[in-house]
């Protein structure tokens, strides 16, 4: 079994805004052709144009309903490896090929080492590992490990191709760890939360939740209605809309 | 086990060379960076600079290589061996293509050239294909709009002079409550999703008005799941509550609209409705300080209401006192609005209030100071933050040019439109309403052998502008601009088939279409359409539709109607122009332009179809396209005509760089080095406005000053919005008898009712006619965000995320008929029936159900394996759809359509379910299993791509 390193003061990981997803994909696609050349390639695809397309994912959006009537809401909810503190994937690899980073937390398949034994992906209770049976070993999401280090891109780009493609701007990436971080500042205003805290992985991802809504159970001070004030009037209908004009 | 940690790429370029162009995965045009690495595309990301999407980039446009890359390519010029339909084909040169297209054309050319029906898809190079079809000579020209969205188009620029998408936008910076109504991810794509994220970021309150709650409506602080169709009536009664308590911009109405216009009040003349005007035509109104009447002058300020004393005696009101009459009638209060709408008339009421709250007690001011078109001086810009965004729910009926109309109207009257916050027009509009070009088609513009004297689409102002002969027949193919759809400002590509086919109103000799599949899901009654592409005369043996070419990169359901197929590159093949001419990507800060450059040559024998165009334009001796010796005149294709071709000198299909060296901008001598400067710019030009003109375009001096610089605008004249609209009233007189060019009496009392000059609400005509209990479910399609029409089923990665439809239902309705997921029910129209599986949901209409659009593939299309899920379980709602209206009295039948625009109304679709048996778990109708085209590769079993990417370990 695979030991975890000491726990690192960086934990670099992404924030998801729940409140403003709209489900496009964006994300999900974006990862997939980065990483279809990237460190991980290919993203291995089944039958691409066959009786039923089967391929590898590192990020996938579920979209499910939650709650009915006026309460209920449609939730858009991306998903990919939330890169734990304490990722029993790793801790069940017989060979050392799932690992987590000591300098950045992040989780990663050594492809050389891995057998295809499809422990870690039975350890994960997110769903976040993808085997490529083709290839014959787990894959899974690197979190842009060769794009936020690289340096041959610009800056501004050294960001996770899901974040960086996002249109609603629902991605955020930052080290977690750094309680003064963009990100950690982001999750402690919008209450962001772990998923699943009860199966006690430590997830570095959050999510944040929906924002209130201002709908007609919560609106509050604003004013039901306008007033009416058209009646029939001495000057003459609608005499009113002159009196309205700045002269 | 300790872990061996191998190093990650700290230094990898992305690729060996970077190449910038254009997005063509939807209509968007997001401005896109392809990295290229050994000869392949390694990755394409949103283009950081790019004024459409700023870098950002969707689903479909990350998918953009496996869009290259299809299989289902076509790969040389096909010509018809089997019979029409059977997708038999041989392959041949493109010499014979040319020579067989030229040979075809030539002799409808040197007879009739309206027998020539010429109508593309999805085309975004309509600057030069409506321009090809009057060097022609046909008026027999559209592309989608008609399908798609002309109902936006024209309510907007009869209206305001713009639109939404393409002609203006939701101030996103700065508005405070926004409204959107019937939108899934029809357009546009990237820009919404950008502002919505903003716009809920600055704690904006955003409420989505549609019948289904997936995609912006989840994200949404208020959800209302309106009834199909009634849009129109909510606003009219949000309209009946702002008046009655008084809650309207009376300043903007009095000086930016006709709201003080007199309008002849004098029924039974020939000019009753119209406005009241001076001998110089100008429109008088009834001073507010003297009581005078007068001419509409920078100096006057209109009174809105009471009765005028015209001068030729007769009595006149302030169009503004006919609309307060016809929305504070109880007829559209909200206790009446709310029994159509579905919506608690509190609701109504509420959002109402809050609309008046938003606009007026807390405005937008920016303090610069402008100068408005009277020259009256404003220290500061103050806007009213509401605004609104309307698409394919509000278009897509029969009523939709007058409830889009409303919309308009109800951002007018809170004074928002291009005030900061509110609505923002996108240069080159807001252009004069409506735009002063007319169709062209009547009979003297039409001669064997010449051109057409005009483009064959344009805005009519009045029953002479109509192509119809003497007797009311229509003169197009489609019927567009004939009394049965006055302002067709797009065309009807959905009747062109029909038409065609019927030889209503005359038989044509050959439909030539581009990138439009209209044998499957860009076509209404799609069996019934399949049927009339293969029928033939049972006497002759000719086929009712004698020829058909057809373009289009992809093995898509059409080609197999097709007798010569002209195969088109990928959009990552070929140069294009995205032009103002055009559906410009301007956004309200700047005007932009963009092109397309080839990013990788094409592997197979196939040409832009621009180019194919323009050759075949050469060889048929088309005027534009030679010079005076015959020869051809662009002989370097379309990159040699979007340089060179002008529209009147100085106005070409770009507006940046113009001029010998590139110095001028918007209009300018040609810049032979025009298409290298792009490409040195990132493929796009942008020219942004001035601080002082960025509002109150309309009527700001600086911006129309602006305009004309640029050559968006003749003349710095302002655009006063048309709350009345006096040419609807032209036709509503003419069909009332008035006037030279009257209707043939059988559209006499449909012409009266629907060219209302004020916004009116009727249900959608289908519901009408079948009346609620045989059919008392409302059917719509929408758009999934990842995929965008049929493009997206040959794509391997957008087909894992879409690869077959459900018709979703509300649980409960559900439960009431013992439907489970996953159930396979029949769907059942007046017009057909389909068989498809059921998903439940919570977030819908109780009335209506709805699927994703355009999933469903025939089988056999687009190089999909046999068995693919989207012919088995993927299923069309198209089928259902009828393309005509039930009989009228008489027999007549009228198009599916809004009677104003004749905008396709398939979302008027009315149906019932039933349980179908389980047996052949397979969707129907099952079209029959088509052909592949010849020379198509193989479909792989693995895709592994990008491994030979694959950078360090």
């Amino acid at each position: 079994m695979t030991s975890l390193p000491p726990p690192g003061a960086k934990r670099l990981g992404l924030v998801i805004d729940l409140d403003i997803c709209v489900g496009c994909h964006a994300c999900a696609v974006n990862c997939k052709e980065w990483n279809s050349g990237g460190m991980a390639a290919p993203l291995t695809d089944l039958q691409p144009y066959g009786v039923e397309p089967d391929g590898v994912w590192f990020n996938r959006v579920h979209t499910f309903e939650a709650g009915e009537g006026a309460t209920g809401r449609t939730v858009h909810f991306p998903r990919s490896c939330l890169h734990c503190a304490e990722p029993d994937c790793v801790t069940v690899c017989p060979t050392g090929a799932s690992y987590k980073r000591a300098e950045d937390g992040i989780v990663l398949v050594n492809e050389d080492l891995c057998i295809g034994c499809k422990l870690c992906s039975w350890a994960c209770p997110y769903g976040a590992r993808e085997f490529d049976s083709d290839a014959g070993v787990m894959k899974k999401c690197t979190l842009c490990a060769d794009r936020i280090y690289n340096e041959a891109l610009e800056e501004v780009d050294r960001v996770p191709a899901c974040v960086a493609t996002c249109p609603v701007s629902a991605r955020h990436f930052g080290d977690l760890g750094d309680p003064q971080s963009e990100v950690s500042l982001l999750v402690a205003a919008r209450g962001g939360y772990d998923l699943m805290p009860e199966m006690g992985y430590k997830p570095t991802n959050k999510y944040l939740p929906p924002r209130p809504r201002r709908d007609q159970t919560t609106c509050g001070a604003a004013p039901v209605a306008l007033a009416p004030v058209v009646v029939a009037e001495a000057d003459g209908f609608l005499g009113w809309i002159d009196r309205l004009l700045s002269r | 086990m300790t872990q061996i940690d191998p190093p990650i790429a700290r230094n990898q370029p992305i690729g060996d060379e970077v190449k910038f162009t254009t997005c063509y995965m939807c209509a968007c045009r997001c401005g896109i960076k392809v990295h290229l690495k050994d000869g392949g595309i390694r990755f394409i990301e949103g283009n950081r600079n790019h004024p459409v999407n700023k870098g950002v980039l969707c689903a479909k446009g990350s998918a953009g290589l496996m869009q290259h890359y299809s299989p289902a390519r076509l790969q040389k010029p096909l010509l018809r061996v089997g019979p029409r339909g059977s997708g038999e084909f041989r392959e041949i040169e493109w010499d014979e293509a040319l020579a067989l297209a030229t040979q075809w054309l030539g002799d409808i050319r040197r007879t009739d050239p309206r027998k020539l029906a010429f109508f593309t898809g999805r085309d975004q190079s309509q600057a030069l294909t409506g321009w090809w079809a009057s060097q022609f000579g046909t008026p027999n020209y559209a592309a989608h709009g008609g399908f798609c969205s002309v109902n936006m188009a024209a309510a907007g620029l009869y209206t305001i002079g713009g639109s939404f998408w393409e002609f203006g936008e939701t101030d996103w910076d700065l508005t405070r409550y926004f409204l959107m109504f019937g939108v899934a991810e029809d357009h546009d794509s990237n820009p919404i999703k950008k502002g919505l994220g903003k716009l809920k970021g600055r704690g904006a309150k955003f409420v989505s008005v549609n019948p289904i709650r997936t995609g912006y409506s989840a994200i949404a602080d208020e959800w209302i799941g309106i009834k199909p169709g009634t849009d129109g009536l909510f606003v009219m009664a949000l309209i009946h509550e702002l008046l009655r308590a008084e809650r309207v911009d009376a300043d903007y109405l009095a000086r930016y609209t006709n709201a003080g216009w007199l309008v002849i009040d004098d029924p039974g003349a020939a000019d009753h409705g119209l406005f009241a005007r001076n001998d110089k035509g100008e429109p008088l109104v009834r001073d507010l300080e003297t009581g005078e009447v007068t001419a509409f002058t920078p100096t006057v300020a209109p009174r809105l209401s009471g009765e005028a004393l015209l001068p030729d005696g007769r009595s006149g009101v302030p169009s503004f006192t006919l609309l307060a009459a016809r929305y504070l009638d109880p007829r559209y209060s909200p206790d009446r609005a709310a029994t159509e709408t579905g919506i608690p008339a509190e609701t109504i009421r509420r959002i109402a209030a809050e609309l008046a709250q938003a606009a007026f007690d807390a405005p937008v001011i920016i303090e610069q100071p402008w100068t408005d078109w009277a020259g009256r001086r404003h220290d500061r810009m103050v806007g009213r933050p509401v605004s609104m965004h309307a698409m394919r729910g509000i278009s897509a009926h029969s009523n939709g040019f007058h409830t889009c109309r409303a919309i308009h109207l109800l951002q007018t009257l809170l004074g928002s439109i291009d005030t900061p916050g509110g609505f923002r027009y996108e240069p080159p509009f807001p252009r004069p309403i409506p735009p002063a070009i007319k169709p062209a088609g009547h009979a003297h513009q039409i001669q064997a052998g010449k051109p057409l004297a005009g483009p064959p689409l344009g805005f009519p102002t009045g029953p002479e502008d109509l192509l119809v002969e003497a007797d009311g027949t229509p003169r197009r193919i489609d019927k567009a601009f004939s009394w049965e759809a006055p302002l067709a400002a797009h065309g009807l590509l959905h009747l062109v088939i029909r038409n065609a086919w019927s030889g209503d109103p005359y038989p044509i000799d050959t439909l030539f279409l581009y990138m439009a599949n209209m044998s499957w899901n860009s076509s209404m009654n799609t069996s019934g359409v399949m049927q009339m592409l293969v029928d033939q005369d049972p006497e002759t043996g000719d086929y009712k539709i004698p020829r058909i070419i057809y373009s289009d990169a992809y093995a898509s359901e059409m080609v197999a109607y097709a007798d010569l197929v002209l195969p088109d590159t990928t959009y990552l093949e070929r140069y294009d122009c995205i032009s103002l001419l055009d559906r410009p990507i301007s956004n309200a800060e700047a005007a932009a332009d963009a092109i397309r450059q080839p990013i990788v040559k094409p592997d197979r024998d196939v040409r832009p179809f621009q180019d194919v165009l323009i050759d075949l334009g050469a060889r048929l001796g088309l005027p534009g396209l030679v010079k005076p010796d015959g020869s051809p005149r662009y002989p370097g294709f379309y990159p040699d005509y979007i340089v060179n071709h002008e529209r009147k000198p100085g106005f070409g299909l770009l507006a940046g760089w113009r001029g010998a060296k590139g110095e001028d901008h918007g209009t300018g001598p040609i810049n032979p080095g025009q298409l290298d400067a792009y490409i040195d710019n990132e493929c796009f030009w942008r020219a942004h406005i001035p601080e002082e003109a960025l509002y109150f375009k309309h009527s700001n001096r600086a911006y129309l000053d602006w305009a004309v610089k640029m050559g968006f605008l003749d003349k710095a004249e302002p655009v006063t919005l048309q709350v009345y609209s006096e040419p609807l009233q032209r036709f509503r007189l003419a069909a009332q008898g008035h006037g030279k060019v009257q209707p043939p009496d059988e559209h006499r009392a449909r012409v009266e009712r629907y060219f209302d000059p004020l916004p009116f609400w009727y249900p959608p005509f289908e519901e009408t006619d079948v009346g609620p209990d045989a059919f008392p479910l409302s059917a719509l399609t929408q758009r999934p965000m990842a995929m965008y029409h049929s493009w997206g089923s040959q794509n391997a990665w957008l087909r894992q995320i879409h690869g077959e439809n459900r018709l979703h239902l509300h649980r409960g309705l559900g439960q009431e008929l013992g439907i489970a997921d996953d159930d396979w029910i029949y769907v059942i129209s007046n017009h057909g029936r389909i068989k498809v599986q059921a998903k439940l949901m919570e977030g819908v209409n109780r009335d209506t159900v709805w699927t994703w659009n355009a999933i469903g593939k025939q089988r056999g299309a687009w190089n999909l394996a046999p068995g693919a899920k989207e012919s088995e379980r993927g299923f069309l709602m198209n089928h259902l759809i009828n393309d005509l209206l039930p009989a009228r009295d008489g027999g007549y039948r009228y198009a599916n359509a809004d009677p104003v625009t004749g905008q396709a109304a398939w979302y008027d679709l009315r149906v019932r379910i039933e349980k179908a048996p389980a047996e052949d778990e397979v969707s129907e109708p099952r079209a029959p299993m088509l052909a592949l085209p010849p020379g198509l590769p193989e479909r792989p079993s693995v895709l592994r791509y990008g491994v030979k990417f694959r950078g360090l370990k």
